[in-house]
């Protein structure tokens, strides 16, 4: 027994959608327990209509997001580093409670989600020229191809990897000037809960990450189905072939591109590449005559 | 659907009613520099390569058989025969004349040719022999080819020619003053000379070789259509590229456009460059599906050419016997 | 007298068409398990051939026939000497392109000249193009890092191409597709089987292994057993989005690669200060080109209003100059609709749009007694909500719509669930760069339309599919991430 007989303040933790900290319009929450199983905080269980309004969110700071030079958004992401590196102890104390990993463990947990979120700031504006160029056609014209975001991404956040997970599937996905509607780990999302405390008070806009933390089989099929989402990405339910399949089924609906589930979850510390980089952008190319 | 339906004249501006009423209603454009420039690059921009695109496509008609025979007697009849050496002499002058009454001695059916173009001290030697032929005389003036004259000078050079019986004045304009913008100029001169033609028809002479952008070709040819030209032409022969297809396509589409805002017809003259009979039917295709069938008349358009006709009559030959001819059955003048 | 053009029509002899034709697997032609069904031409609906019809079992050897070819032959040949197989296949290409343009034309209904001047030449292009990646392929795509490792075949790719351009997109998939080491089994549309049936041919005449192509000809069954066959690796499918979908949802779950390229609705936007003529013959070329059986055809005219009127009495008075008619003809411009079942639909849209209020006009036009034919129409008086501004037509209708400002302009164009191709005419550069930032669409035209070329990328955003056909990035669909 503690000789400290004050009792704690529970903390009930919310949604994060457009920029704010919305309860569940269901009014449902669910109870976050440490690996060990003791209680740590109440989540928000996001509900179906969460999705859409988050999806919404996402659609509306999209074009604005997107528009914004490479430059500024390389800085905006390397921000959000920086303020990780300010709550470097909640960080470690998150995955620490989430993951069940000993102190040293979480630290190299959170340095390493620090260092992968630099290293996809630093994309920003070296993507383009990687991925897009001049095209030599047979006539007098220039013809230019050029990456740009696909729109609105729906993440399934890893289940497992709680913070590096999530900074590996979220980074990608906007620093390239998609916004996003992330599924958090459901028994892990604390991580998660303190990434969104970061982003707003980042420059990231509302609406460019939106955090829904609670059940996958509530929020998961309204974004494979929602038409106004532009393509999903399925990592957060590895292993599941038969919820991929189904959620795959519906994102076809409207054409959704789809990066498909893993058999398991991929160790997060390799060299991530620029898989998940290229895999929510667009190719266009735009022709011109070359004339006087 | 069929290339004769001609579109009407949707859209027409007053009908004038014949040349005499004409620059009155460009008062306002044609008073300065200034006024000039703002109409004329206000007119929509040429691309280039979609110009050339659409003159290249209209040269893939196939012109076979029946369309064939009358592309090539239209042709014939639309040739000015032009002979603009230094070397030039009245007999070769005579010689060019009779050929143009009678392209081909061996066939009385074949007809003639529209006029024969010279320099001005020609013009009473080439008159002399058509007489009343109905092949007009066509002569440069104004200091051609290059222009580069006093306006007194180019005035007395077009009065010569007319004087001498010039059925048609071909005129450079002053290209210089074109590209540095002095548009009021040129427009004037064109106005000048015009008035130096009396009854004769006057030709205005781009250069279009020197005037090099499509841009400019369609501003000179509205300049030169607001002036009062009768015919626009594309070149003297003495600069390359003299015609071509494209350039022929920006001012077939000026002719055009100008008919539909004021009623008045103006002709289309290339010149310089057009040599086979297979080009001549890629020109009148364009003059068919880009000004329309109005065009096809020696009235509206002509070729300024001089090795052109011996190829439309072997052409012409070949339709008519089966057999391909040779260059020795036809007349070298 | 007037100028009327003498029938000049190319000659069919130099094409032989057999009475039937029966599968192409494993370097031969096979009778099928299956029915057999005709091939007509559309713009006489003679019977050119009676074509088989590729069963479930049928499917099943062809995919064997190339999972062999792939395992023992194809997937083991170094780079360079695939690469010689497809310049082989290029130049034969190329010595038989009259023969080639002239089978197209008569069993697709194109005119001539654009199966001679634009399919051909390009279907040419394309093999020569992705001949010399084949062996330079770890130079494709830098952002994987350099090495062998990903430049690695995915295996046997089942791939099903539309009737719109038959030959042109079975160049388009499988030059890719051989370059990078996989072997195919394609299926060509059931109203234009021909031209692929003598690409198998031709793969015969370059000596390439047997199984390394595979065509099966057949109908939607056809296609739906290769797409599920278990042993296929990729899926590349070229068609109508509802088709599109169906193959998204059969694949889901399964480990296969896919690439759809859909249809579209693309706004073709004309502002005031356009070079005016050429906008006119953007717009033509945009809708009319192929008879508008174009998955990128600018069928939505966004004409700014200060120019409206004078850009439609141009475009009407241009269109008066189409000549519709014998495909084979070389002045013909507009050749017959592809199918029945194609002209009843856009008769049905067509009417639809008339019915809703759009005011309908074509020039006037005589159209042939026998064959499927549809005048070169275009609707003015067009607003959003009409469905002839939203459903793709696939024929020569154009609905043309105006706009006041740049950002309306955008607003319209990408008001659509598809973005395959859009266009922009206008003499401002800014402008232009900024209307192609905005638009939503894979293909951006400005100042052209209607433009393809074997090194540029070629495909949609959003329901108009994914993947890109065409240039470097046409490689990533085609090897192992």
């Amino acid at each position: 027994m503690s000789t400290d007989t004050r009792l704690d303040v529970r903390k009930t933790y919310k949604l994060f959608v457009g920029g704010a900290f919305p309860r569940s319009e269901s009014g449902h929450s669910y109870v976050v327990t440490d690996s060990k199983g003791k209680f740590v905080a109440n989540a928000a269980n996001a509900s179906r209509k969460d999705a859409r309004d988050a999806v919404q969110a996402a659609r509306k700071a999209f074009g604005s997001w997107a528009s914004r030079t490479a430059y500024n958004r390389g800085q905006i992401l390397y921000r959000v580093a920086e303020l990780m590196e300010d709550r470097r102890p909640q960080f470690v104390e998150a995955v620490r409670q989430s993951e069940g990993a000993t102190a040293a463990r979480a630290t190299k947990v959170v340095d390493e989600s620090i260092d992968r979120l630099v290293w996809y700031a630093g994309w920003s504006d070296k993507v383009t020229q990687v991925v897009g160029g001049a095209n030599p056609v047979a006539g007098p014209f220039f013809n230019l191809s050029t990456p740009e975001p696909t729109g609105v991404v729906a993440v399934l956040a890893p289940q497992e990897s709680s913070l590096l997970g999530l900074v590996s599937v979220v980074a990608p996905v906007i620093v390239t000037g998609n916004t996003c509607v992330v599924a958090t780990s459901h028994q892990r999302p604390l991580p998660a809960i303190t990434f969104s405390e970061v982003l707003a008070t980042s420059d990231v806009p509302g609406g460019v990450v939106n955090i829904l933390t609670g059940e996958l089989s509530r929020t998961a099929p309204t974004l494979a189905s929602h038409m106004d989402v532009n393509a999903i990405d399925l990592t957060g339910i590895a292993g599941d072939d038969a919820l991929a399949t189904e959620l795959e089924v519906s994102a076809a609906d409207n054409l959704k591109r789809v990066r498909r589930a893993p058999a398991a979850e991929p160790d997060w510390t390799t060299d991530p590449g620029t898989d998940r980089l290229t895999a929510f952008l667009e190719t266009k190319t735009v022709w011109h005559p070359i004339g006087i | 659907m069929t290339t004769t339906s001609t579109a009407p004249n949707e859209g027409t501006g007053p009908a004038t009613g014949g040349w005499d009423a004409l620059p009155d209603s460009f008062g306002d454009i044609v008073r300065s520099d200034a006024s000039l420039s703002r109409f004329l690059h206000g007119l929509p921009g040429v691309d280039q390569v979609g110009a050339e695109a659409r003159a290249a496509s209209l040269g893939t008609r196939s012109i076979k058989t029946t369309a064939k025979e009358y592309a090539i007697d239209l042709a014939i009849r639309m040739v000015d025969l032009t002979t603009l050496e230094g070397q030039d002499t009245p007999g070769k002058v005579r010689a060019l004349a009779s050929k143009a009454m009678r392209p081909d001695p061996a066939d009385p059916t074949c007809p003639a040719a529209a006029a024969v173009c010279v320099y001005p001290d020609m013009v009473a030697t080439a008159k002399e022999t058509l007489g009343s032929s109905g092949v007009h005389v066509a002569a440069v003036a104004t200091a051609f080819p290059s222009g580069r004259a006093a306006l007194d000078i180019k005035l007395a050079d077009t009065h010569d020619a007319v004087e001498a019986g010039a059925d048609e004045i071909d005129m450079v304009i002053d290209r210089g003053a074109f590209l540095a913008g002095r548009y009021k100029q040129v427009y004037d001169e064109i106005v000048a000379v015009r008035e130096a033609c009396g009854d004769a028809h006057l030709k205005v002479i781009f250069e279009t070789g020197e005037l090099q952008t499509y841009d400019n070709v369609r501003r000179a040819s509205w300049l030169a259509m607001m002036a009062g030209g009768h015919f626009i032409k594309t070149s003297t022969g003495k600069v390359q590229p003299a015609a071509t297809l494209p350039v022929t396509l920006v001012m077939l589409e000026a002719v055009r456009d100008f008919r539909e805002a004021t009623g008045q017809m103006v002709g289309v003259k290339p010149a310089g460059g057009i040599r086979t009979s297979k080009d001549a039917i890629k020109y009148l295709v364009m003059v068919n599906e880009i000004a329309g069938p109005d065009w096809l008349d020696p009235d509206w358009f002509r070729f300024g050419a001089s090795t052109l006709l011996n190829d439309l009559l072997m052409q012409r030959t070949k339709m008519r016997t089966g057999r391909y001819s040779g260059p020795d059955y036809f007349t070298l003048d | 007298m007037t100028f009327d053009y003498a029938p000049a029509p190319e000659s069919r002899s130099i094409v032989d068409i057999k009475p039937s034709y029966g599968l192409f697997i494993d370097g031969d032609f096979v009778d099928g398990h299956g029915k057999s069904f005709k091939t007509i031409s559309p713009a006489t609906e003679e019977v050119l051939a009676e074509v088989a019809e590729a069963d479930e079992a049928d499917v099943d050897a062809a995919v064997k026939a190339a999972r062999r070819a792939y395992t023992k032959v194809w997937s083991k040949l170094p780079g360079r000497e695939r690469a010689k197989y497809l310049y082989r296949i290029a130049r034969i290409i190329q010595e038989r392109g009259r023969e080639l343009a002239v089978l197209e034309s008569l069993d697709n209904g194109k005119p001539i000249k654009e199966s001679r001047d634009v399919d051909i030449p390009i279907v040419a292009a394309h093999f020569f193009y992705y001949a010399g990646w084949a062996d330079k392929l770890e130079y494709a795509l830098p952002e994987r890092g350099h090495s062998g490792e990903n430049s690695r075949p995915i295996g046997v790719a089942g791939q099903v191409i539309p009737w719109n351009f038959p030959l042109l997109m079975l160049a388009w998939k499988i030059a890719p597709a051989l370059a990078c080491g996989n072997t195919v089994v394609l299926k060509p549309a059931e109203t234009t089987p021909l031209t692929a049936l003598l690409f198998a041919e031709i793969c015969q005449q370059a000596d390439l292994p047997p199984g390394v192509v595979n065509i099966i000809t057949g109908a939607g069954d056809t296609g739906r057993h290769l797409v599920s066959h278990p042993d296929i690796d990729k899926v590349a499918f070229t068609g109508s989005t509802e088709v599109g979908r169906a193959i998204a949802k059969a694949v889901a779950g399964t480990d296969k690669r896919v690439t759809l390229e859909l249809g579209g609705k693309a706004a073709n936007v004309v502002f005031d200060d356009a070079a005016l003529d050429q906008a006119v013959e953007g717009i033509v070329n945009g809708i009319f080109f192929n008879q508008g059986h174009v998955c990128c055809a600018g069928s939505r005219l966004l004409v700014q209003e200060s120019v409206a009127e004078e850009v439609l009495a141009k475009l009407k008075r241009r269109m008066s100059t189409l000549r519709v008619g014998d495909p084979l003809d070389k002045n013909t411009d507009i050749g017959a609709i592809n199918s029945a079942e194609q002209l009843a639909r856009i008769r049905e849209l067509s009417d639809i749009g008339e019915a809703e209020g759009a005011g309908r006009w074509s020039p006037e036009c005589e159209l042939p007694q026998n064959g499927f034919w549809f005048p070169p129409t275009v609707f003015t008086g067009v607003s959003q909500a009409h469905r002839i501004a939203r459903e793709e037509i696939f024929g020569p209708v154009l609905s043309v719509l105006t706009f006041r400002t740049p950002a309306e302009a955008v607003e319209k164009a990408n008001n659509t669930p598809y973005g395959l191709s859009a266009g922009v005419w206008t003499e401002k550069g800014s402008r232009i760069l900024w209307m192609a930032n905005q638009l939503r669409a894979g293909v951006v035209w400005a100042n052209t339309f209607n433009k393809f070329d074997p090194a540029s990328p070629f495909g949609g955003y959003k329901e108009s599919g994914y993947g890109r056909e065409g240039g470097r990035h046409g490689l990533e669909a085609y090897l192992e991430h």
